[in-house]
């Protein structure tokens, strides 16, 4: 299993837009993505499951990815996370 | 062949298919299923379906309105895909032996449930979302047309019951050649946004959804209120004739579309335009518009399913400003609520919506979402002579309070080191009888005055303007109408100020010598009414129609002023 932490630097914390370019990433990889935010996991494949984290700016969260293309997975969420001014 | 007689909304003639906009019947039974795998192949069939024409509404959206727009159908589009939602569904089919609809539909509503009570404000909205697209799929396991004028590509009039503001939205004037209602009066919004598309439109004709069926030739007058179902070929010839006269007729006013607006003496009067979105600008330079003397900005936050950025306005309000260089634009603050709704706030259903929680109201309790219109509209105000008003104001307290807030949000720009146009007018509407009762308190502190007239015609005569039993009652010339306009224009005048109108009678042929006699200072109206009205009034004199002043406002009933008027512009 690959983790990575990231700190949300976006002012509106993780909103639309760029939640939806994280599903859309997501949903290319066969490996389980999941999203941490205090004590909840959600499927990082599920536009529902993020949104219902709604998570703020300054929010500290976690991106897991387990399976046969877990650092990949990893690395174009964190790419996509800076790209989409998310955070890092 | 069937002939229908309506209320002439939007002037001009279209003559085309009918396509039929109707809200689909989504009701369906629950059943107890034997084959769980097929109820799922159909639930996915309908996902697949309704995951096609989504595509294709952004894309389209993309088109014709921007990336930004488009953008909310993305989110769309990965509802469908949710794993988080699907299985549910499918595993509720298998566990509980129901049909696909009910899977869908209760699960659904869980989904809707959850995000509705959360107690962040953007989580609500979703549940909004998830409502619109779950509505679709749920049409085609129901196989009942769910209906996109977004994805009309063909030539059509379309027949509706009544257009929501989000439908007209929708239309494109490439296709839509022009519509017509059951229910709606001259001042509905469907018909109000006809005449700033400038497509023709019939409203008012109670039983057109009832006797125009599907890809049936349709023809609409807007001119005469005129609806012709399965028209004969010598009507349709007739018709064509007609259109072209009238293109014929449009040509002559476009003569005068860079002259001024002056009576037979030479005075000047300022001619401006209603306009709801960036795109009407067009249409009020080409016709000839001195200024925008009301931009709605309700449609910035309606057919959407969250506020507006403070960004996404001020993107729009610098673009009129721009657009209209050193005219006069004036920005009336959101008026939502009565009829217009956002499914997204979440306002709870009022007896009389009307007389409640709306405009201005709304906009100080929620100052929140007050505040953030105003920081974009002041940060605009460096683009053009923006002039900003408030609407439905009852009392000098909340005209007091709605400008302090503004006040104190342009503090914060200029502290910020943003730039703020120092010379913003800041003015409201007047559509409640208690203002132009007391206009001459109200004009010591506002720097003008718009009359609302719609509004200020249906408060003042108790007479609701969607009901049609009562329809005799929106008089715009009734004396007691004339006699508080003539209030709020003396009223500004003392006070050295002006006076403007925005309702509909600011362009009616009856209205206009009335107004000019009263000393009305600004007319705005829908852009296409604004060359007829030019030529109008270079016929008339300010002097005679001065002279008239005191015997029309003595007058007692509406038709009498109506035979006045008409006695004197023939007179002419």
């Amino acid at each position: 299993m690959v983790e990575k932490t990231f700190k949300i630097t976006s002012s509106d914390g993780v909103h639309a837009r760029p939640a939806t370019v994280l599903v859309q990433n997501a949903g290319k990889y066969e490996s389980e993505i999941n999203l941490h935010y205090k004590e909840k996991a959600v499927n990082l494949k599920s536009i529902m499951g993020i949104m219902s984290l709604g998570i703020p700016a300054g929010a500290e969260v976690k991106i897991t990815a387990e399976g046969s293309d877990e650092q990949e997975a990893v690395d174009h969420m964190a790419s996509t996370m800076k790209n989409e001014g998310l955070g890092e | 062949m069937t002939n229908l007689q309506g209320i002439a909304a939007s002037s001009g003639i279209a003559i085309a298919k009918v396509y039929r906009l109707e809200a689909p019947d989504l009701s369906y039974s629950k059943k107890d299923i034997e084959q769980p795998e097929q109820e799922i192949k159909r639930l996915h069939d309908a996902l697949d379906v309704s995951k096609s024409e989504l595509e294709k509404i952004k894309e389209h959206t993309k088109n014709t309105l921007g990336d930004e727009h488009a953008e909310i159908f993305s989110a769309h589009l990965l509802v469908l895909s949710d794993p988080e939602l699907i299985k549910p569904i499918e595993d509720k089919i298998k566990a509980e032996n129901v049909n696909a609809e009910a899977g869908l539909d209760e699960t659904a509503n869980m989904f809707i449930d959850m995000f509705k009570n959360m107690d962040n404000e953007y989580m609500r909205e979703r549940a909004a979302d998830i409502h619109d697209v779950t509505k679709r799929v749920m049409a085609h396991l129901l196989n009942v047309t769910f209906p996109d004028p977004a994805l009309i590509n063909e030539e059509v009039v379309i027949v509706a019951d009544d257009l929501t503001p989000s439908d007209t939205a929708q239309l494109n004037k490439q296709y839509v050649k022009g519509f017509t209602t059951d229910i709606g009066g001259r001042t509905s919004h469907s018909a109000i946004m006809a005449r700033s598309l400038e497509i023709p439109a019939v409203v008012g004709t109670k039983d057109v959804t009832s006797k125009a069926p599907k890809d049936s030739m349709i023809i609409v007058d807007g001119i005469n209120g005129d609806v012709i179902i399965e028209p004969t070929e010598d009507q349709v010839n007739e018709y064509k004739q007609k259109q072209e006269d009238f293109e014929q007729k449009k040509k002559e006013w476009a003569k005068l579309k860079d002259e001024p607006t002056v009576t037979s003496e030479g005075d000047h009067v300022e001619l401006a335009a209603n306009i709801g979105t960036p795109q009407d600008v067009d249409g009020v330079l080409n016709n000839g518009g001195e200024g925008v003397g009301l931009y709605r900005t309700e449609f910035l936050y309606m057919g959407k399913s969250q506020l507006p950025t403070e960004e996404e306005q001020f993107d729009s309000y610098s673009t009129v400003l721009k657009q209209m260089g050193d005219k006069p634009v004036v920005v009336r603050t959101l008026d939502i609520g009565g009829d217009k709704e956002l499914d997204y706030l979440d306002l709870p259903d009022e007896m009389n919506p009307f007389l409640g929680y709306r405009a201005i109201r709304l906009c100080l309790e929620r100052d929140d979402i007050f505040r953030v219109q105003l920081r974009a509209l002041l940060r605009a105000s460096v683009h053009g002579n923006l002039k900003i008003m408030f609407p439905m104001i009852a009392t000098l307290e909340e005209f007091r309070q709605a400008k302090a807030i503004l006040d104190e949000e342009k503090e914060k720009l200029i502290n910020e080191g943003k730039e703020v146009s120092e010379t913003i007018e800041v003015g409201m509407m007047v559509e409640i009888p208690a203002t132009a009762v007391i206009a001459r308190q109200f004009a010591k502190e506002v720097d003008f005055f718009s009359i609302g007239t719609n509004d200020l015609i249906q408060y003042t005569m108790a007479a609701d303007r969607m009901n049609e039993r009562v329809s005799y009652l929106y008089q715009p010339y009734n004396p007691a109408i004339l006699n508080l306009i003539n209030n709020v224009i003396e009223a500004a005048h003392a006070e050295g100020k002006w006076a403007g109108m925005c309702g509909e009678m600011a362009g009616d042929e009856i209205a206009i010598p009335i107004l000019l006699s009263l000393g009305l200072d600004e007319f705005s109206m829908s852009a296409t009414s604004i060359l007829p009205a030019r030529t109008q009034i270079r016929t008339l004199s300010k002097e005679d129609w001065i002279s008239y002043k005191d015997e029309l406002l003595s007058k007692g009933t509406s038709d009498e002023v109506v035979d006045f008027v008409k006695e004197k512009t023939q007179l002419r």
